[in-house]
């Protein structure tokens, strides 16, 4: 199904399949992430794309089947995640080797997500736009092969939300990892991905590419397509959307 | 200051608040309440026991209490400076002082040490926990005697009884705050490739933080507690023996001196765990509700 065959791939799902308590979750699921490619995965609550995402972070293992993935690998979750006792730059290079944990380093890396002057507060005092811009600084330090992104905007508020998908867009162009984004915002995967992956009862049931201009904005007739084919896929039929407005 | 208006009925603008806000609102101007309070929160801590104080001193001087159950403040007060000036108090204290703080560092040392490890690993619970649990049962006053066979009069065996009285707050809280330990946080930090002692040090210890202080607060309570034991039995300084000599001679005023010496360390202890608390936990100075 893939068409990315001929580039070398950032992460690489063969037939993996994952059970929790004899309870299939996913089934023999074949993914494909291509060096710079975003990749959107969208699923319904509970149809395991987070448990995918887990499994590519080597956070889970699965179990039948493999998965292929750099030794340098970065995740930005739901919710921040800092460690409360560190102070902002300690946590962007958290888990670096002393040597190359510095605070130039972490002030760098502040610096794309704009909180440079946020070096030495306590991650308490942030707000929570501020400290998932700092997850992602903290995944982005490492300058890693593949970012994996577990539904990071759905914790925030509208605004921050839309600031967010443009700052990760800038951001991935600029530093070309494969990126998974786990999702359940069809807007949000269709305004951010080459390429968009359905999860449906364990299988990728589609896998399309999103063909549109970039900078993308959310609207127009190819973007209301894209969404509507994807919103059906999960059970949402876009008449009965329209309907009940 | 803010005012609530009955619906429809016009309130006149206080002096200095500006323009008077639409109808309907109510407009909420900065809170002067945490300034005032700081100012009186000194007086305020003083209030009870200057109170206390004055009872005492009302009760002893009309005699409702009468001196054989408790001594006048001027008869404490000439029992201290006899004690300080003939005897040597400053000596005792500085004695008792150092046992408890020995055996508190002894007992709150490894007491953190088998807590992280317990809460940490499922070997270390499940090997460590039980004993730990059927040990914290036994009341150690009961072990004072064996303590005294195994380890003579001497501070040896003192100091180590203090760190056996301390030793399980401090276990049960720092194992607790360990387990509690947002696992999601460790997760994280275990995927960015934190590890091992690092991981413990940067990560699991501070965040169980809170709890390990909490443990060292009951640990320096029970310090002073084991102290008045270990000194009441074979010992020959310090202030736990002033009380058992005052005891036998029946000198109510240095029993006086003595109880309130007590309530002075464990004041003094409290403070420092405090101080400790500000010094470890900078992060909870800004977020922390008070």
């Amino acid at each position: 199904m893939s068409v990315q065959t001929t580039t070398t791939p950032a992460a690489v799902a063969l037939a993996v399949g994952k059970a929790f308590d004899g309870r299939s979750v996913l089934e023999g699921l074949d993914v494909t992430v291509a060096r710079g490619e975003f990749v959107a995965l969208l699923g319904a609550s509970g149809s395991g794309k987070t448990t995918l995402l887990r499994i590519l972070a080597g956070i889970e293992a699965p179990t039948t089947g493999e998965v292929l993935v750099p030794e340098v690998r970065t995740v930005v979750y739901q919710e921040p995640r800092l460690v409360a006792s560190m102070r902002v730059w300690r946590n962007v290079v958290i888990g670096l080797p002393n040597a190359s944990a510095t605070r130039a380093l972490a002030v760098d890396a502040l610096r794309e997500v704009g909180l440079d002057d946020h070096a030495d507060a306590w991650p308490g005092t942030l707000s929570g736009g501020e400290a998932q811009r700092v997850a992602l600084a903290r995944a982005l330090v490492r300058q890693p092969k593949l970012l994996l992104l577990d539904e990071p905007f759905a914790a925030l508020d509208a605004l921050t939300r839309l600031r967010m998908q443009d700052l990760v867009a800038h951001l991935c162009a600029r530093h070309r990892p494969g990126v998974l984004l786990v999702t359940h915002d069809v807007e949000e995967a269709v305004v951010l991905a080459d390429r968009v992956l359905v999860l449906r009862e364990g299988r990728i049931s589609v896998d399309l590419p999103v063909d549109l201009p970039r900078p993308r904005r959310i609207g127009g007739p190819a973007f209301d397509a894209l969404r509507d084919r994807f919103l059906g896929e999960l059970g949402v039929h876009r008449e009965a959307a329209t309907s009940s407005d | 200051m803010t005012q609530v208006a009955a619906p429809g009925v016009m309130t006149a603008p206080e002096p200095g608040s500006g323009t008077a806000p639409p109808d309907g609102l109510v407009r909420l101007g900065p809170d002067s309440a945490p300034a005032r309070r700081r100012r009186f929160s000194f007086a305020l801590r003083l209030v009870i026991p200057v109170a206390v104080f004055l009872l005492w001193w009302f009760l002893t001087g009309t005699h409702v209490i009468p001196a054989t159950a408790l001594s006048t403040p001027r008869a404490t007060w000439d029992s201290f400076t006899y004690l300080y000036n003939r005897q040597d108090l400053v000596g005792d204290v500085g004695v008792s002082v150092r046992r408890a703080a020995l055996g508190l560092a002894l007992g709150a040392g490894v007491g953190t040490a088998l807590g992280i490890i317990v809460g940490l690993y499922r070997l270390g619970e499940e090997l460590l926990d039980a004993p730990m649990q059927m040990l914290r049962m036994v009341p150690y006053p009961a072990l004072i005697f064996l303590f005294i066979i195994w380890f003579g009069v001497g501070e040896t065996g003192k100091v180590l009884f203090i760190g056996l009285a301390t030793l399980f707050p401090m276990y049960l809280n720092t194992s607790n705050g360990v387990r509690n330990v947002d696992r999601r946080v460790v997760e994280a930090a275990r995927s960015f490739g934190l590890q091992g002692r690092r991981l413990v040090r940067q990560v699991v210890v501070p965040l169980a933080m809170p709890s390990i202080l909490t443990g060292l607060r009951f640990a320096a309570g029970i310090s002073v507690i084991a102290l008045v034991f270990t000194e009441s039995i074979g010992a020959n300084q310090g202030i736990g023996y002033l009380v058992a000599q005052a005891n036998s001679l029946d000198q109510i005023p240095v029993l006086v001196v003595c109880v309130i010496i007590y309530a002075i360390l464990g004041i003094a202890a409290d403070l420092l765990v405090r101080l400790l608390e500000r010094y470890a936990m900078p992060w909870r100075r800004h977020s922390a509700v008070r």
